[in-house]
Protein backbone atom coordinates (compact mmCIF):
# COMPACT_ATOMS: atom_id res chain seq x y z
CA UNK A 1 0.00 0.00 0.00
CA UNK A 2 1.59 2.94 -1.32
CA UNK A 3 -0.06 5.56 0.92
CA UNK A 4 0.35 9.49 -0.01
CA UNK A 5 1.57 10.46 2.60
CA UNK A 6 4.29 12.60 1.56
CA UNK A 7 5.73 13.94 -1.57
CA UNK A 8 7.67 10.80 -2.71
CA UNK A 9 8.95 11.53 -6.47
CA UNK A 10 7.55 9.50 -8.88
CA UNK A 11 9.39 8.72 -12.27
CA UNK A 12 12.53 6.29 -12.44
CA UNK A 13 11.95 3.20 -10.49
CA UNK A 14 13.84 0.25 -9.18
CA UNK A 15 17.21 2.50 -9.09
CA UNK A 16 18.23 3.13 -5.31
CA UNK A 17 18.82 6.76 -5.75
CA UNK A 18 15.34 7.47 -6.61
CA UNK A 19 13.91 5.18 -3.90
CA UNK A 20 11.81 6.96 -1.38
CA UNK A 21 13.85 8.09 1.35
CA UNK A 22 12.29 6.18 4.30
CA UNK A 23 12.61 2.92 1.48
CA UNK A 24 16.59 4.01 1.23
CA UNK A 25 16.93 4.25 4.91
CA UNK A 26 15.54 0.80 5.87
CA UNK A 27 17.67 -0.95 2.59
CA UNK A 28 20.98 0.64 4.56
CA UNK A 29 19.70 -1.32 7.71
CA UNK A 30 19.08 -4.52 6.35
CA UNK A 31 22.11 -6.96 6.39
CA UNK A 32 22.99 -8.69 2.46
CA UNK A 33 22.18 -11.99 2.13
CA UNK A 34 18.98 -11.86 4.21
CA UNK A 35 16.11 -13.05 4.43
CA UNK A 36 13.11 -10.14 4.18
CA UNK A 37 9.54 -9.35 3.81
CA UNK A 38 7.99 -5.68 2.47
CA UNK A 39 4.79 -5.77 4.24
CA UNK A 40 3.21 -2.93 1.50
CA UNK A 41 5.64 -3.66 -1.23
CA UNK A 42 4.12 -1.11 -3.14
CA UNK A 43 5.57 -1.84 -6.66
CA UNK A 44 8.35 -3.61 -5.50
CA UNK A 45 10.95 -1.46 -5.46
CA UNK A 46 12.68 -2.45 -2.01
CA UNK A 47 12.43 -5.97 -2.96
CA UNK A 48 14.26 -5.61 -5.91
CA UNK A 49 16.69 -3.13 -4.71
CA UNK A 50 17.52 -5.56 -1.83
CA UNK A 51 17.67 -8.14 -4.55
CA UNK A 52 19.94 -6.59 -6.60
CA UNK A 53 22.63 -4.93 -4.25
CA UNK A 54 22.25 -7.38 -1.60
CA UNK A 55 21.66 -10.44 -2.61
CA UNK A 56 18.39 -10.75 -0.21
CA UNK A 57 15.50 -13.51 -0.71
CA UNK A 58 13.41 -10.56 -0.63
CA UNK A 59 9.43 -11.11 -0.79
CA UNK A 60 6.50 -8.78 -1.02
CA UNK A 61 2.52 -8.48 0.33
CA UNK A 62 0.66 -5.85 -1.51
CA UNK A 63 -2.98 -4.86 -1.05
CA UNK A 64 -3.51 -2.81 -4.61
CA UNK A 65 -3.75 -5.18 -6.90
CA UNK A 66 -2.60 -3.31 -9.62
CA UNK A 67 1.11 -2.89 -8.01
CA UNK A 68 0.91 -6.57 -7.78
CA UNK A 69 0.63 -7.43 -11.02
CA UNK A 70 3.01 -4.62 -12.04
CA UNK A 71 5.37 -6.99 -9.49
CA UNK A 72 5.03 -9.96 -10.86
CA UNK A 73 5.32 -8.41 -14.65
CA UNK A 74 8.94 -7.56 -13.47
CA UNK A 75 9.45 -11.03 -12.28
CA UNK A 76 9.44 -9.70 -8.15
CA UNK A 77 7.60 -12.48 -5.48
CA UNK A 78 4.79 -10.51 -4.36
CA UNK A 79 1.25 -12.19 -3.26
CA UNK A 80 -1.87 -10.11 -2.66
CA UNK A 81 -2.95 -9.73 0.54
CA UNK A 82 -2.56 -7.09 3.22
CA UNK A 83 -0.86 -6.53 6.70
CA UNK A 84 -3.76 -7.55 8.93
CA UNK A 85 -4.89 -11.00 7.52
CA UNK A 86 -1.92 -12.11 5.59
CA UNK A 87 0.87 -12.70 8.26
CA UNK A 88 -1.04 -15.04 10.69
CA UNK A 89 -0.10 -18.28 8.33
CA UNK A 90 3.68 -17.14 7.94
CA UNK A 91 5.60 -19.95 10.35
CA UNK A 92 7.73 -18.69 13.28
CA UNK A 93 10.71 -17.01 12.65
CA UNK A 94 10.57 -17.27 8.38
CA UNK A 95 12.44 -14.29 8.02
CA UNK A 96 15.31 -12.28 9.31
CA UNK A 97 13.91 -8.65 8.65
CA UNK A 98 9.89 -7.40 8.12
CA UNK A 99 9.48 -4.24 6.78
CA UNK A 100 6.40 -2.32 7.25
CA UNK A 101 6.88 1.21 5.64
CA UNK A 102 4.44 3.84 5.66
CA UNK A 103 1.40 1.34 6.96
CA UNK A 104 1.09 0.91 10.21
CA UNK A 105 -0.96 4.42 10.51
CA UNK A 106 -3.14 2.28 8.03
CA UNK A 107 -3.48 -1.11 9.57
CA UNK A 108 -6.73 -1.81 11.63
CA UNK A 109 -4.98 -3.50 14.57
CA UNK A 110 -1.19 -1.95 14.74
CA UNK A 111 -0.81 -3.82 17.90
CA UNK A 112 -1.28 -6.98 16.34
CA UNK A 113 0.08 -6.52 12.75
CA UNK A 114 3.41 -5.57 14.76
CA UNK A 115 3.10 -8.88 17.11
CA UNK A 116 2.90 -10.84 13.88
CA UNK A 117 5.76 -9.00 12.64
CA UNK A 118 7.98 -9.74 15.33
CA UNK A 119 6.90 -13.50 15.61
CA UNK A 120 7.60 -14.25 11.61
CA UNK A 121 10.78 -12.17 11.73
CA UNK A 122 13.97 -11.48 13.42
CA UNK A 123 13.69 -8.10 13.41
CA UNK A 124 10.62 -5.53 12.33
CA UNK A 125 11.68 -2.25 10.84
CA UNK A 126 8.74 -0.05 10.70
CA UNK A 127 8.30 3.57 9.42
CA UNK A 128 5.69 5.89 9.80
CA UNK A 129 4.65 9.37 9.53
CA UNK A 130 4.96 11.58 12.78
CA UNK A 131 1.52 12.80 14.03
CA UNK A 132 3.53 14.72 17.04
CA UNK A 133 5.34 17.18 14.29
CA UNK A 134 5.08 20.35 15.12
CA UNK A 135 3.33 22.01 12.14
CA UNK A 136 0.66 19.18 12.98
CA UNK A 137 0.04 19.81 16.66
CA UNK A 138 0.06 24.07 15.22
CA UNK A 139 -2.83 23.73 13.00
CA UNK A 140 -4.76 21.79 15.36
CA UNK A 141 -4.21 23.86 18.27
CA UNK A 142 -4.63 27.07 16.21
CA UNK A 143 -7.30 26.13 13.26
CA UNK A 144 -9.15 23.61 15.70
CA UNK A 145 -9.19 21.49 12.99
CA UNK A 146 -7.66 18.08 11.56
CA UNK A 147 -4.41 19.12 9.92
CA UNK A 148 -2.78 19.27 6.77
CA UNK A 149 0.12 19.07 6.07
CA UNK A 150 2.17 17.45 3.07
CA UNK A 151 2.69 14.28 5.01
CA UNK A 152 -1.07 14.02 5.96
CA UNK A 153 -2.28 14.94 3.20
CA UNK A 154 -5.87 14.00 2.71
CA UNK A 155 -8.66 15.44 4.56
CA UNK A 156 -9.90 13.14 7.99
CA UNK A 157 -13.08 11.65 5.74
CA UNK A 158 -11.21 10.39 2.86
CA UNK A 159 -7.64 9.26 4.41
CA UNK A 160 -6.99 5.37 4.90
CA UNK A 161 -4.40 6.48 7.78
CA UNK A 162 -6.72 5.50 10.48
CA UNK A 163 -4.41 4.98 13.10
CA UNK A 164 -1.86 7.89 13.38
CA UNK A 165 0.07 7.63 15.99
CA UNK A 166 3.55 10.16 17.11
CA UNK A 167 7.20 8.85 18.03
CA UNK A 168 6.37 8.66 21.80
CA UNK A 169 3.31 6.98 21.20
CA UNK A 170 5.72 4.59 19.42
CA UNK A 171 8.01 4.28 21.83
CA UNK A 172 5.26 3.66 24.90
CA UNK A 173 3.58 1.01 22.42
CA UNK A 174 7.27 -0.70 22.11
CA UNK A 175 7.75 -0.69 25.93
CA UNK A 176 4.18 -2.09 26.65
CA UNK A 177 4.72 -4.80 24.32
CA UNK A 178 8.35 -5.52 25.59
CA UNK A 179 10.07 -4.64 22.45
CA UNK A 180 13.60 -3.66 22.48
CA UNK A 181 14.32 -0.31 19.93
CA UNK A 182 17.27 -1.44 18.65
CA UNK A 183 17.57 1.45 16.23
CA UNK A 184 15.47 4.44 15.55
CA UNK A 185 15.67 7.99 13.98
CA UNK A 186 13.39 10.76 12.68
CA UNK A 187 13.84 12.77 9.10
CA UNK A 188 12.33 15.69 7.91
CA UNK A 189 10.26 16.18 4.72
CA UNK A 190 13.44 16.74 3.05
CA UNK A 191 15.27 13.54 3.70
CA UNK A 192 17.50 15.20 6.35
CA UNK A 193 18.04 13.32 9.67
CA UNK A 194 16.98 15.06 12.46
CA UNK A 195 19.51 16.46 14.19
CA UNK A 196 17.58 15.15 17.72
CA UNK A 197 18.79 12.28 17.48
CA UNK A 198 19.59 12.00 21.49
CA UNK A 199 16.40 13.36 22.36
CA UNK A 200 12.52 11.58 21.22
CA UNK A 201 10.72 14.94 22.70
CA UNK A 202 12.48 16.86 20.48
CA UNK A 203 12.24 14.31 17.30
CA UNK A 204 8.82 14.18 18.15
CA UNK A 205 8.14 17.64 17.68
CA UNK A 206 10.79 17.97 14.33
CA UNK A 207 10.70 14.80 12.98
CA UNK A 208 8.34 14.55 10.05
CA UNK A 209 8.71 11.01 9.58
CA UNK A 210 10.40 7.91 12.04
CA UNK A 211 11.83 4.58 11.52
CA UNK A 212 12.47 1.96 13.93
CA UNK A 213 14.21 -1.19 14.25
CA UNK A 214 12.72 -3.47 16.34
CA UNK A 215 13.50 -6.58 18.12
CA UNK A 216 11.68 -9.36 20.56
CA UNK A 217 13.35 -9.15 24.10
CA UNK B 1 -25.41 -39.27 -35.24
CA UNK B 2 -21.80 -40.01 -36.70
CA UNK B 3 -19.63 -38.71 -34.53
CA UNK B 4 -17.00 -41.34 -33.52
CA UNK B 5 -13.44 -40.20 -32.61
CA UNK B 6 -11.04 -40.62 -35.27
CA UNK B 7 -8.42 -42.88 -34.85
CA UNK B 8 -5.11 -40.41 -35.60
CA UNK B 9 -1.42 -41.74 -34.93
CA UNK B 10 -0.28 -39.24 -32.41
CA UNK B 11 3.38 -39.03 -31.75
CA UNK B 12 3.74 -41.12 -28.38
CA UNK B 13 6.05 -42.96 -26.48
CA UNK B 14 5.28 -46.19 -24.66
CA UNK B 15 6.64 -47.54 -21.66
CA UNK B 16 6.24 -51.50 -21.22
CA UNK B 17 6.56 -51.79 -17.96
CA UNK B 18 3.29 -50.23 -17.67
CA UNK B 19 2.17 -47.94 -14.42
CA UNK B 20 1.09 -48.96 -11.11
CA UNK B 21 -1.80 -46.83 -10.19
CA UNK B 22 -2.75 -45.02 -6.84
CA UNK B 23 -5.48 -47.74 -6.57
CA UNK B 24 -3.85 -50.15 -6.76
CA UNK B 25 -4.39 -51.47 -9.99
CA UNK B 26 -1.16 -51.94 -12.96
CA UNK B 27 -1.49 -51.04 -15.89
CA UNK B 28 0.50 -53.27 -17.87
CA UNK B 29 1.58 -50.94 -20.84
CA UNK B 30 1.92 -46.98 -21.05
CA UNK B 31 1.69 -44.92 -23.81
CA UNK B 32 1.88 -41.33 -23.40
CA UNK B 33 1.21 -39.25 -26.62
CA UNK B 34 3.03 -36.12 -26.03
CA UNK B 35 3.61 -32.66 -28.37
CA UNK B 36 7.00 -30.44 -27.82
CA UNK B 37 7.93 -26.98 -29.15
CA UNK B 38 11.62 -25.11 -28.91
CA UNK B 39 14.37 -26.79 -28.65
CA UNK B 40 16.51 -28.43 -25.17
CA UNK B 41 19.17 -27.25 -24.32
CA UNK B 42 22.43 -29.01 -23.88
CA UNK B 43 21.99 -29.21 -19.87
CA UNK B 44 18.76 -30.35 -20.30
CA UNK B 45 17.87 -27.04 -17.93
CA UNK B 46 15.08 -25.33 -20.36
CA UNK B 47 12.23 -27.50 -20.16
CA UNK B 48 8.39 -26.20 -19.26
CA UNK B 49 6.01 -29.08 -19.11
CA UNK B 50 2.54 -27.30 -19.41
CA UNK B 51 -0.40 -29.23 -17.74
CA UNK B 52 -3.55 -29.34 -19.96
CA UNK B 53 -7.63 -29.04 -17.99
CA UNK B 54 -10.43 -31.45 -18.18
CA UNK B 55 -11.10 -31.54 -22.04
CA UNK B 56 -7.42 -29.82 -23.23
CA UNK B 57 -4.60 -31.87 -25.06
CA UNK B 58 -1.04 -31.89 -26.21
CA UNK B 59 -1.85 -29.90 -28.84
CA UNK B 60 -1.18 -26.61 -27.13
CA UNK B 61 0.38 -23.95 -29.57
CA UNK B 62 -0.01 -25.71 -33.38
CA UNK B 63 -3.40 -26.52 -35.39
CA UNK B 64 -5.35 -29.63 -33.78
CA UNK B 65 -5.56 -32.99 -35.89
CA UNK B 66 -8.77 -33.27 -35.23
CA UNK B 67 -10.61 -29.99 -35.65
CA UNK B 68 -8.49 -28.54 -37.68
CA UNK B 69 -8.63 -24.97 -34.99
CA UNK B 70 -5.37 -23.74 -33.87
CA UNK B 71 -3.68 -24.66 -29.96
CA UNK B 72 -5.65 -23.97 -27.13
CA UNK B 73 -2.67 -21.91 -25.42
CA UNK B 74 -2.03 -20.38 -29.21
CA UNK B 75 -1.77 -16.78 -27.46
CA UNK B 76 0.71 -18.19 -24.78
CA UNK B 77 2.60 -20.33 -26.29
CA UNK B 78 4.96 -19.97 -29.34
CA UNK B 79 8.14 -17.94 -30.53
CA UNK B 80 8.54 -14.76 -28.29
CA UNK B 81 5.77 -15.29 -26.57
CA UNK B 82 4.60 -15.39 -22.78
CA UNK B 83 5.93 -18.49 -23.06
CA UNK B 84 8.44 -18.37 -25.60
CA UNK B 85 9.40 -20.95 -27.43
CA UNK B 86 12.21 -19.68 -28.96
CA UNK B 87 13.58 -19.85 -25.23
CA UNK B 88 12.11 -22.54 -23.11
CA UNK B 89 11.92 -26.55 -24.37
CA UNK B 90 7.69 -26.97 -24.00
CA UNK B 91 6.47 -30.40 -23.46
CA UNK B 92 2.54 -31.54 -23.25
CA UNK B 93 0.99 -34.70 -22.84
CA UNK B 94 -2.03 -35.98 -23.05
CA UNK B 95 -3.17 -36.83 -19.71
CA UNK B 96 -3.46 -40.67 -18.34
CA UNK B 97 -6.99 -41.26 -19.31
CA UNK B 98 -7.43 -39.28 -22.02
CA UNK B 99 -8.47 -40.00 -25.68
CA UNK B 100 -5.35 -38.50 -27.61
CA UNK B 101 -3.25 -40.69 -27.72
CA UNK B 102 -2.62 -41.24 -24.12
CA UNK B 103 -3.33 -44.54 -22.30
CA UNK B 104 -7.37 -44.41 -21.43
CA UNK B 105 -10.72 -45.80 -22.20
CA UNK B 106 -9.82 -45.94 -25.87
CA UNK B 107 -6.96 -47.90 -25.40
CA UNK B 108 -6.72 -51.76 -25.87
CA UNK B 109 -7.22 -53.23 -22.25
CA UNK B 110 -4.13 -55.43 -20.98
CA UNK B 111 -4.16 -58.90 -22.43
CA UNK B 112 -7.88 -59.15 -23.00
CA UNK B 113 -9.66 -58.39 -26.27
CA UNK B 114 -11.34 -55.24 -26.93
CA UNK B 115 -10.49 -51.96 -25.39
CA UNK B 116 -10.67 -50.93 -21.77
CA UNK B 117 -13.88 -48.85 -21.64
CA UNK B 118 -15.46 -48.59 -18.37
CA UNK B 119 -13.24 -50.98 -17.20
CA UNK B 120 -10.30 -48.70 -17.29
CA UNK B 121 -9.10 -48.49 -13.71
CA UNK B 122 -9.62 -45.19 -11.53
CA UNK B 123 -7.19 -42.75 -12.32
CA UNK B 124 -5.73 -39.84 -10.08
CA UNK B 125 -4.04 -36.61 -10.81
CA UNK B 126 -1.62 -37.95 -8.87
CA UNK B 127 -1.91 -40.97 -11.46
CA UNK B 128 -1.65 -38.75 -14.14
CA UNK B 129 1.43 -36.39 -12.92
CA UNK B 130 3.21 -40.27 -12.85
CA UNK B 131 2.85 -40.64 -16.42
CA UNK B 132 4.07 -37.26 -17.26
CA UNK B 133 7.59 -37.69 -15.01
CA UNK B 134 8.21 -40.82 -17.23
CA UNK B 135 8.17 -38.99 -20.16
CA UNK B 136 10.14 -35.91 -18.50
CA UNK B 137 12.69 -38.62 -17.66
CA UNK B 138 12.55 -40.41 -21.48
CA UNK B 139 13.42 -36.92 -22.15
CA UNK B 140 16.56 -37.03 -19.92
CA UNK B 141 15.48 -34.11 -17.60
CA UNK B 142 16.20 -34.20 -14.33
CA UNK B 143 14.85 -30.58 -13.29
CA UNK B 144 11.80 -28.92 -15.25
CA UNK B 145 12.24 -25.43 -15.24
CA UNK B 146 8.49 -24.50 -15.20
CA UNK B 147 5.41 -27.01 -14.57
CA UNK B 148 2.65 -24.71 -15.36
CA UNK B 149 -1.14 -25.46 -15.89
CA UNK B 150 -4.96 -24.16 -15.95
CA UNK B 151 -7.88 -25.52 -13.98
CA UNK B 152 -7.55 -29.19 -13.95
CA UNK B 153 -3.83 -28.42 -15.37
CA UNK B 154 -3.01 -26.50 -12.03
CA UNK B 155 -4.16 -29.32 -9.91
CA UNK B 156 -1.49 -31.47 -11.72
CA UNK B 157 0.92 -28.67 -11.31
CA UNK B 158 0.43 -28.87 -7.41
CA UNK B 159 0.75 -32.39 -7.43
CA UNK B 160 4.05 -32.20 -8.95
CA UNK B 161 5.36 -29.46 -6.52
CA UNK B 162 4.27 -31.35 -3.74
CA UNK B 163 5.43 -35.17 -5.12
CA UNK B 164 8.61 -33.83 -6.88
CA UNK B 165 9.90 -30.41 -5.44
CA UNK B 166 13.57 -31.34 -6.91
CA UNK B 167 12.39 -31.73 -10.00
CA UNK B 168 10.39 -28.57 -10.26
CA UNK B 169 11.75 -25.18 -10.66
CA UNK B 170 9.03 -23.15 -10.35
CA UNK B 171 5.24 -23.56 -10.61
CA UNK B 172 2.46 -21.64 -12.04
CA UNK B 173 -0.84 -23.10 -10.99
CA UNK B 174 -3.59 -21.12 -12.73
CA UNK B 175 -7.43 -20.88 -12.04
CA UNK B 176 -6.75 -23.97 -10.02
CA UNK B 177 -7.33 -25.29 -6.48
CA UNK B 178 -5.96 -28.00 -3.96
CA UNK B 179 -9.48 -30.09 -4.08
CA UNK B 180 -12.53 -30.25 -5.77
CA UNK B 181 -15.05 -28.38 -3.94
CA UNK B 182 -18.66 -29.71 -3.53
CA UNK B 183 -19.89 -26.93 -6.06
CA UNK B 184 -17.17 -28.50 -8.56
CA UNK B 185 -18.56 -32.11 -8.19
CA UNK B 186 -22.04 -31.34 -8.48
CA UNK B 187 -21.31 -29.98 -11.88
CA UNK B 188 -19.30 -32.40 -12.97
CA UNK B 189 -21.74 -34.80 -12.06
CA UNK B 190 -24.59 -33.53 -13.66
CA UNK B 191 -22.39 -34.13 -16.75
CA UNK B 192 -21.41 -37.94 -16.10
CA UNK B 193 -25.34 -38.20 -15.20
CA UNK B 194 -25.86 -36.90 -18.59
CA UNK B 195 -23.62 -39.62 -20.01
CA UNK B 196 -25.37 -42.29 -18.08
CA UNK B 197 -28.55 -41.28 -19.37
CA UNK B 198 -27.86 -41.26 -23.06
CA UNK B 199 -29.33 -44.69 -24.22
CA UNK B 200 -26.14 -44.91 -27.07
CA UNK B 201 -24.04 -44.63 -23.85
CA UNK B 202 -25.05 -48.29 -23.30
CA UNK B 203 -23.47 -48.98 -20.18
CA UNK B 204 -20.31 -47.55 -21.52
CA UNK B 205 -19.94 -50.44 -24.11
CA UNK B 206 -21.01 -47.93 -26.85
CA UNK B 207 -17.52 -48.38 -28.47
CA UNK B 208 -18.42 -51.85 -29.62
CA UNK B 209 -21.30 -50.88 -31.87
CA UNK B 210 -20.95 -47.55 -34.40
CA UNK B 211 -22.77 -45.23 -31.93
CA UNK B 212 -21.51 -42.74 -29.44
CA UNK B 213 -23.32 -41.36 -26.53
CA UNK B 214 -23.19 -38.09 -28.54
CA UNK B 215 -26.12 -36.20 -27.03
CA UNK B 216 -24.97 -37.22 -23.09
CA UNK B 217 -21.65 -35.90 -24.00
CA UNK B 218 -23.02 -32.63 -25.23
CA UNK B 219 -25.29 -31.74 -22.55
CA UNK B 220 -22.15 -32.53 -20.42
CA UNK B 221 -20.50 -30.04 -21.86
CA UNK B 222 -22.82 -27.70 -22.55
CA UNK B 223 -23.62 -27.25 -18.27
CA UNK B 224 -19.27 -27.49 -17.88
CA UNK B 225 -19.22 -24.77 -20.73
CA UNK B 226 -21.64 -22.67 -18.56
CA UNK B 227 -19.10 -22.87 -15.76
CA UNK B 228 -16.11 -21.76 -17.39
CA UNK B 229 -17.53 -18.47 -18.45
CA UNK B 230 -19.45 -15.48 -16.21
CA UNK B 231 -22.75 -13.66 -16.27
CA UNK B 232 -21.26 -10.84 -17.69
CA UNK B 233 -19.67 -12.72 -20.07
CA UNK B 234 -22.80 -14.65 -21.41
CA UNK B 235 -24.65 -11.04 -20.99
CA UNK B 236 -21.95 -9.12 -23.41
CA UNK B 237 -22.42 -12.14 -26.10
CA UNK B 238 -25.85 -12.62 -25.93
CA UNK B 239 -27.77 -10.67 -23.81
CA UNK B 240 -31.04 -12.12 -24.27
CA UNK B 241 -30.97 -11.72 -28.59
CA UNK B 242 -32.73 -13.94 -30.46
CA UNK B 243 -31.30 -15.75 -33.62
CA UNK B 244 -32.65 -14.66 -36.99
CA UNK B 245 -35.78 -13.02 -35.10
CA UNK B 246 -37.81 -9.83 -37.37
CA UNK B 247 -39.65 -9.12 -34.33
CA UNK B 248 -40.65 -9.69 -30.73
CA UNK B 249 -39.09 -13.46 -30.08
CA UNK B 250 -42.26 -15.92 -30.24
CA UNK B 251 -41.89 -19.53 -28.20
CA UNK B 252 -40.42 -21.09 -32.00
CA UNK B 253 -37.44 -18.65 -31.52
CA UNK B 254 -34.25 -19.93 -30.39
CA UNK B 255 -31.76 -17.59 -28.07
CA UNK B 256 -28.35 -16.77 -29.35
CA UNK B 257 -27.22 -18.19 -26.07
CA UNK B 258 -29.06 -21.49 -26.59
CA UNK B 259 -27.62 -21.82 -30.52
CA UNK B 260 -24.09 -21.04 -29.22
CA UNK B 261 -24.26 -23.59 -26.21
CA UNK B 262 -25.63 -26.52 -28.77
CA UNK B 263 -22.90 -25.99 -31.02
CA UNK B 264 -20.25 -26.23 -28.15
CA UNK B 265 -21.60 -29.14 -27.21
CA UNK B 266 -22.03 -30.63 -30.86
CA UNK B 267 -18.40 -30.20 -31.75
CA UNK B 268 -17.01 -31.68 -28.49
CA UNK B 269 -17.96 -34.80 -29.39
CA UNK B 270 -16.91 -35.06 -32.77
CA UNK B 271 -13.13 -34.79 -30.19
CA UNK B 272 -13.65 -36.24 -27.24
CA UNK B 273 -14.90 -39.40 -25.84
CA UNK B 274 -17.44 -40.22 -23.49
CA UNK B 275 -15.75 -42.59 -21.39
CA UNK B 276 -12.64 -40.52 -20.82
CA UNK B 277 -14.94 -37.83 -19.61
CA UNK B 278 -15.92 -39.50 -17.05
CA UNK B 279 -12.77 -40.99 -15.96
CA UNK B 280 -11.12 -37.14 -15.93
CA UNK B 281 -14.02 -36.18 -14.42
CA UNK B 282 -13.64 -38.39 -11.32
CA UNK B 283 -9.93 -37.91 -11.18
CA UNK B 284 -10.52 -33.94 -10.32
CA UNK B 285 -13.15 -34.98 -7.86
CA UNK B 286 -11.17 -37.57 -5.74
CA UNK B 287 -8.02 -34.23 -5.92
CA UNK B 288 -7.44 -33.16 -2.40
CA UNK B 289 -3.93 -32.38 -2.33
CA UNK B 290 -4.00 -31.83 1.77
CA UNK B 291 -5.70 -35.32 2.51
CA UNK B 292 -2.74 -37.11 1.10
CA UNK B 293 -0.35 -34.75 3.98
CA UNK B 294 -2.90 -35.37 7.13
CA UNK B 295 -5.26 -32.82 5.75
CA UNK B 296 -2.79 -30.13 6.04
CA UNK B 297 -1.85 -28.54 3.13
CA UNK B 298 0.96 -26.87 4.23
CA UNK B 299 2.90 -30.12 4.87
CA UNK B 300 2.48 -30.91 0.92
CA UNK B 301 5.04 -28.33 0.50
CA UNK B 302 7.46 -28.50 3.71
CA UNK B 303 10.79 -27.58 2.95
CA UNK B 304 10.00 -26.48 -0.82
CA UNK B 305 12.44 -25.00 -2.97
CA UNK B 306 10.39 -24.22 -5.62
CA UNK B 307 9.39 -20.41 -6.98
CA UNK B 308 5.70 -20.52 -7.15
CA UNK B 309 3.43 -17.83 -9.08
CA UNK B 310 -0.49 -18.52 -8.42
CA UNK B 311 -3.05 -16.53 -10.60
CA UNK B 312 -6.50 -16.16 -10.58
CA UNK B 313 -9.52 -14.66 -12.57
CA UNK B 314 -11.97 -11.91 -10.50
CA UNK B 315 -14.73 -13.46 -12.52
CA UNK B 316 -13.82 -17.06 -12.60
CA UNK B 317 -16.37 -18.80 -10.07
CA UNK B 318 -15.54 -22.30 -11.21
CA UNK B 319 -12.24 -21.95 -9.33
CA UNK B 320 -12.63 -18.59 -7.21
CA UNK B 321 -9.94 -16.72 -6.38
CA UNK B 322 -10.44 -17.75 -2.53
CA UNK B 323 -9.34 -21.02 -3.31
CA UNK B 324 -5.70 -19.56 -5.24
CA UNK B 325 -5.40 -17.96 -2.13
CA UNK B 326 -5.71 -20.51 0.45
CA UNK B 327 -3.53 -22.40 -1.23
CA UNK B 328 -1.27 -19.07 -1.46
CA UNK B 329 -1.31 -19.12 2.42
CA UNK B 330 -0.43 -22.56 2.87
CA UNK B 331 2.37 -21.82 0.56
CA UNK B 332 2.95 -18.92 3.19
CA UNK B 333 2.70 -21.39 5.80
CA UNK B 334 5.61 -23.35 4.58
CA UNK B 335 7.49 -20.52 3.97
CA UNK B 336 7.60 -21.18 0.49
CA UNK B 337 8.61 -18.38 -2.55
CA UNK B 338 5.06 -16.87 -3.55
CA UNK B 339 3.63 -14.91 -6.01
CA UNK B 340 0.01 -14.81 -6.15
CA UNK B 341 -2.12 -11.70 -8.07
CA UNK B 342 -5.59 -12.31 -9.54
CA UNK B 343 -6.03 -10.82 -12.56
CA UNK B 344 -8.98 -8.86 -13.12
CA UNK B 345 -11.10 -10.09 -15.81
CA UNK B 346 -15.03 -10.48 -17.10
CA UNK B 347 -14.29 -13.61 -19.00
CA UNK B 348 -14.81 -16.07 -16.28
CA UNK B 349 -12.63 -19.47 -15.44
CA UNK B 350 -12.34 -19.64 -19.63
CA UNK B 351 -10.19 -16.15 -18.79
CA UNK B 352 -6.59 -18.35 -19.03
CA UNK B 353 -7.46 -19.39 -22.40
CA UNK B 354 -8.06 -15.90 -23.90
CA UNK B 355 -6.82 -12.94 -24.44
CA UNK B 356 -5.99 -11.24 -20.96
CA UNK B 357 -3.01 -8.97 -21.48
CA UNK B 358 -2.19 -8.46 -18.03
CA UNK B 359 -2.17 -12.61 -17.22
CA UNK B 360 0.29 -12.60 -20.10
CA UNK B 361 2.21 -9.98 -18.97
CA UNK B 362 2.72 -11.34 -15.77
CA UNK B 363 3.07 -14.99 -16.83
CA UNK B 364 6.12 -13.90 -18.91
CA UNK B 365 7.15 -11.32 -15.73
CA UNK B 366 7.45 -14.57 -13.42
CA UNK B 367 8.87 -16.78 -15.73
CA UNK B 368 11.75 -14.25 -16.80
CA UNK B 369 12.24 -13.32 -13.09
CA UNK B 370 12.88 -17.11 -12.47
CA UNK B 371 15.00 -17.79 -15.36
CA UNK B 372 17.04 -14.91 -14.00
CA UNK B 373 17.36 -16.97 -10.78
CA UNK B 374 18.05 -20.30 -12.49
CA UNK B 375 20.83 -18.72 -13.98
CA UNK B 376 19.18 -19.63 -17.62
CA UNK B 377 20.51 -17.52 -20.47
Amino acid sequence: MDLPVDGAPEGVRYVAKNMRLDLRLIAEMIAPGTRVLDIGSGDGTLIDHLYRTKGCDARGIEIDMAEVTRSVVHGLPVMHGDADSDLAQYPDGAFDYVVLSRTLQAVERPRQVLAQMLRIGTRALVSFPNFGHWLVRWQLLWSGRMPMTSVWARPWHETPNIHPCTIRDFFVLCAEEGYVVEKWLAVDEAGQRSPHRRSAALANLFGEQALFQLRRR
Amino acid sequence: MDTALPDILHQHVTFDDGLMLECGQALGSLTVAYRTYGRLNADCSNAILICHALTGDQYVAETHPVTGKGGWWDLVVGPGLSIDTDRFFVICSNVLGGCMGTTGPRSPRDGGEGLWGTDFPPVTVKDMVSAQKRLVEHFGISRLFAVIGGSMGGMQVLQWAASYPDMVFAAVPIASAAYHSAQNIAFNEVGRQSIFSDPDWQAGRYWQGDKVPARGLAVARMVAHITYLSEEALTRKFGRRVRGAQSLPGFADMFEVESYLRHQGSTFVRRFDANSYLTITRATDYFDLAEEYGGDLRAAFKGTRTRFCLMSFSSDWLYPTAESRSVARALNGAAANVSFVEIASDKGHDAFLLDEPDFHRALAGFLAGCAEHAGLP
